[in-house]
């Protein structure tokens, strides 16, 4: 069995707003990305937009148990299932399943702070660390870091309970996420799958962990294609994006708007070998069978390597398409790239700006992975 | 008559080819079967860290495979990688490297641990309070960076997939204490569309560190009852407080039927159904009336194409924790009706403790053995019957049984509830 695979629902968020409109509107014009430059000084960032938060988590003690990261995807995950005409379609929801990507939580910084000067006078560091731990930790704490704990609090705030998983890993955990999808709706495993994924930027632990490796950008903003010449670097951005995939019948029969085709995902891992990246991604572009005259959204991060080899690719399998590089727009969103940048791609299709968008995706480490959206056929 | 290749929903027939397994009982099937099967506890004091201060101090570490540095994605890795080995050697498939499908690792969620903390503060040589400006400073000295791929998601899953050579790009996951039965549910699922002849399942945790030792003692999930360490895990007895940490991994080389039987491999069981169902009731607790267990146990049993009568043995969930044990119990009655009381159930946990992503990969590999043997290993610890939970526990000893079907449950913080029903034979 082979089904279509359609989008009824797009829920996206980033630097430079909520939903579709601000989006394919930054699209249309020069880029003018939304950077704070200060907070997090000397490491720019694609800060998350004001969110009235109420919108879509009712209760102020859901978003109490939250961390940002997973209050920015239980709210995204809202919009894509208003979007879809589910939000309140009990039944429907209890029976959806769910493919998130995550990262881990954020930490406490103070408490760390305090913990690491105590470490360095403590006689015994292990006592001590211990007896920190234990009185100074949040009991909660944990349960707002727990990758699993977005879809836990999707399944909670808006009834998603069909059953959930969780892939981590970076950028290609929201490739695999979509495929995986994809591929369980198209061949008749489940019927419906709230996929997607969020990432706060503005936070000192993932700076830290792209620190160590030396791949942040300090310089003045610059986009993602001139950064390799010049060092090279990626610029985290906030962000989330959810997509309500269902198979295409699925869809007819409830009525649904359908938005956009998601066709199977191509995801690869090279050895990352001088010139990998440019042949997995020209592979993949095969594999995919994208047209001539496509529109391309490319994940490329700005560090040195993979973004030229990227580059590279690009003009060797789709010379002059028109090009737009996600990060230019909304800086890199880690695991939520692939279904950012999947959101906007559904998003141009479903406005008639595109019939046909190919999102790449080229982990910053590791990982190749291509997403097509096309027209509903 | 020729075997069929497919279930009855036409599916191709999924089975295991190969198996590998590491705990705190030791290394491989034969040491694994051996200790579990005499009832002995893996369960000791930790050494590994000072436990002053803590409230619990005993745990399943795997102490005897060194690791450097000493941190959850290495050790991770390292118990990952020698399960792997287990299984796909026993698998023989004709070229080593080369495993000829995709890569589905349960991982323990990663980041930088307190001695890279520390040393990073120290790097930055800067006086006064330490907070993260120091750390970032301390990264940017650029004497770290190998801490970036050791503290990021997918190194894991790309190590591994690297030694074994699995195809396509390799799938890290996380359902909390249901991982382990998540990534062989990936991987038989992706076998039934068709995509893959074999894939490579593994469940791995080596997280036993201060800081989660702390983060479960919060939330009162952990036993307190340090002394005797072996006697801590209590599964379904009525003096249960909490579960004991465990580490380990285990790995299952899932295979088409049809593959398998034209290359000859030798078929060490079936994973025959698999059932998931979420629940939205609470960050950490079970839907008050079960119906999420229930109705994961019920599709596990579905998609195997059996019924409820069918199943011999359950390996259990069996925590030890007073909610999972009370809800577990409650799940398996609903669904098996009067029969459940003498249908045995058995937590492997009571001697591994609970190696949490690992745990339902383990339970997997357990279950099959169990199938294989002939035998129920026990749940230990077992001195005081708790009236709520009527059940056949297997208490304290191993016994003989006959099994076709096992059923094995795996439920994890978040709402995971993961099932799976492995038999020798389809029905």
């Amino acid at each position: 069995m082979s089904r279509a695979v359609v989008v009824t629902g797009i829920g996206l968020v980033s630097s430079l707003g909520e939903g579709i409109a601000p989006h394919l509107a930054a699209l249309a014009s020069p880029p003018e990305p939304q950077v704070d430059a200060e907070r997090f000084a000397p490491y720019p960032v694609h800060p998350m937009p004001a969110i009235e938060w109420d919108r879509q988590i009712a209760k102020k003690s859901d978003q109490r148990q939250m961390e940002p990261w997973q209050r920015l995807g239980v709210y995204t995950a809202g919009l894509a299932l208003e979007e879809a005409g589910l939000r309140g379609d009990v039944e429907a929801k209890a029976r959806m399943q769910m493919i998130v990507a995550a990262g881990g939580g954020e930490r406490d910084y103070a408490v760390d702070g305090q913990i690491l000067t105590g470490l360095r006078g403590a006689a015994d560091p292990g006592a001590f660390l211990n007896e920190r731990l234990m009185s100074d930790l949040r009991p909660t704490l944990f349960l707002a870091q727990l990758s699993n704990l977005l879809a836990g609090n999707i399944s909670i705030v808006h009834g998603v309970t069909g059953a959930s998983r969780t892939f981590m890993g970076e950028e290609m955990s929201g490739v695999d996420a979509l495929r995986i999808a994809q591929a369980r709706i198209a061949s008749g495993q489940v019927d419906a799958m709230l996929v997607g994924s969020s990432y706060n930027a503005e936070r000192c632990d993932s700076l830290l962990i792209f620190e160590l490796g030396g791949y942040l950008w300090k310089k003045p903003f610059r986009s993602v294609w001139d950064r390799p010449a010049d060092g090279g670097g990626l610029i985290l951005g906030s962000g989330a994006g959810f997509l309500v995939l269902e198979a295409r019948e699925h869809a007819e029969r409830r009525g649904a708007a359908i938005r956009a085709e998601l066709q199977p995902v191509k995801a690869a891992r090279t050895r990352r070998d001088p010139g990998a990246v440019t042949s997995a991604l020209a592979h993949l572009w095969r594999e995919s069978a994208v047209p001539e005259g496509a529109t391309i959204l490319s994940g490329a991060t700005g560090i040195s390597g993979p973004t030229d080899e990227e580059r590279a690719a690009l003009a060797q399998v789709a010379p002059g398409a028109p090009l737009h590089a996600v990060g230019d727009l909304l800086g890199h969103p880690l695991e939520a790239a692939a279904a950012v940048s999947a959101a906007l791609a559904a998003a141009l299709v479903a406005s008639g700006q595109a019939t046909d968008v190919a999102a790449t995706c080229v982990g910053h480490r590791r990982g190749e992975g291509l997403v097509r959206l096309t027209r509903a056929q | 008559m020729a075997q069929a290749d497919t279930d009855r929903f036409g599916r191709p027939l999924v089975v295991v080819t190969g198996m590998g397994i590491v705990t705190s009982l030791g290394r491989g099937q034969s040491e694994n079967w051996a200790a579990l099967t005499a009832g002995r506890s893996g369960i000791h004091a930790i050494t590994r860290f000072s436990t002053e201060n803590l409230r619990t101090r005993i745990a399943g570490t795997v102490d005897f495979e060194p690791v450097d540095p000493l941190c959850a994605p290495m050790l991770s890795e390292r118990l990952g990688e020698l399960a792997a080995e287990e299984a796909v050697a026993q698998a023989a498939f004709p070229r080593k490297g080369e495993f000829p499908g995709p890569l589905f690792v349960a991982v323990p969620p990663v980041e930088v641990e307190w001695p890279q903390r520390r040393a990073l503060a120290e790097a930055a040589a800067a006086d006064g309070d330490v907070t993260y400006t120091q750390l970032l400073a301390g990264a940017s000295t650029r004497r770290f960076d190998s801490w970036h791929d050791l503290f990021t998601f997918g190194t894991v899953a790309d190590r591994i997939a690297d030694r074994f050579g699995t195809l396509g790009s390799p799938i890290s996951l996380s359902t909390a204490c249901s991982s382990g039965a998540t990534a062989i549910q990936l991987g038989v699922e992706a076998i039934r569309r068709g995509e893959a002849e074999a894939a490579l399942c593994i469940g791995t945790d080596g997280s036993v560190n201060p800081e989660s030792l702390v983060r479960f003692s919060l939330l009162s999930a952990l036993s307190t009852q340090n002394n005797p360490p072996e006697s801590a895990a209590k599964p379904f007895a009525k003096n249960r407080d909490g579960f004991v940490m465990g580490e380990g991994a285990a790995a299952l080389v899932l295979e088409s039927a049809a593959s398998a039987r034209a290359r000859g491999a030798r078929i060490l069981g079936f994973v025959l159904g698999c059932g998931e169902k979420g629940d939205g009731f609470h960050r950490t607790r079970s839907s008050p009336d079960g119906a999420p267990i229930i109705a994961a146990i019920q599709e596990a049993i579905d998609d195997a194409g059996l019924t409820p009568d069918d199943i011999d043995y359950v390996n259990a969930h069996g925590t030890g924790t007073p909610e999972n044990d009370k809800m577990e119990a409650l799940g398996c009655m609903k669904v098996m009706g009067e029969r459940m009381g003498t249908v045995p159930i058995s937590s492997n946990k009571s001697m591994v403790g609970h190696t949490l992503t690992a745990a339902g990969a383990v339970e997997a590999v357990v279950s099959l053995m169990t199938i294989a043997g002939g035998r129920l290993p026990p749940t230990i610890n077992y001195a005081v019957p708790d009236p709520a939970i009527p059940l056949d526990v297997v208490p304290n000893a191993a016994r003989d049984a006959s099994v076709r079907f096992v059923l094995s449950n795996s439920f994890g913080f978040g709402g995971q509830n993961t099932c799976l029903v492995l038999g020798a034979e389809p029905k």
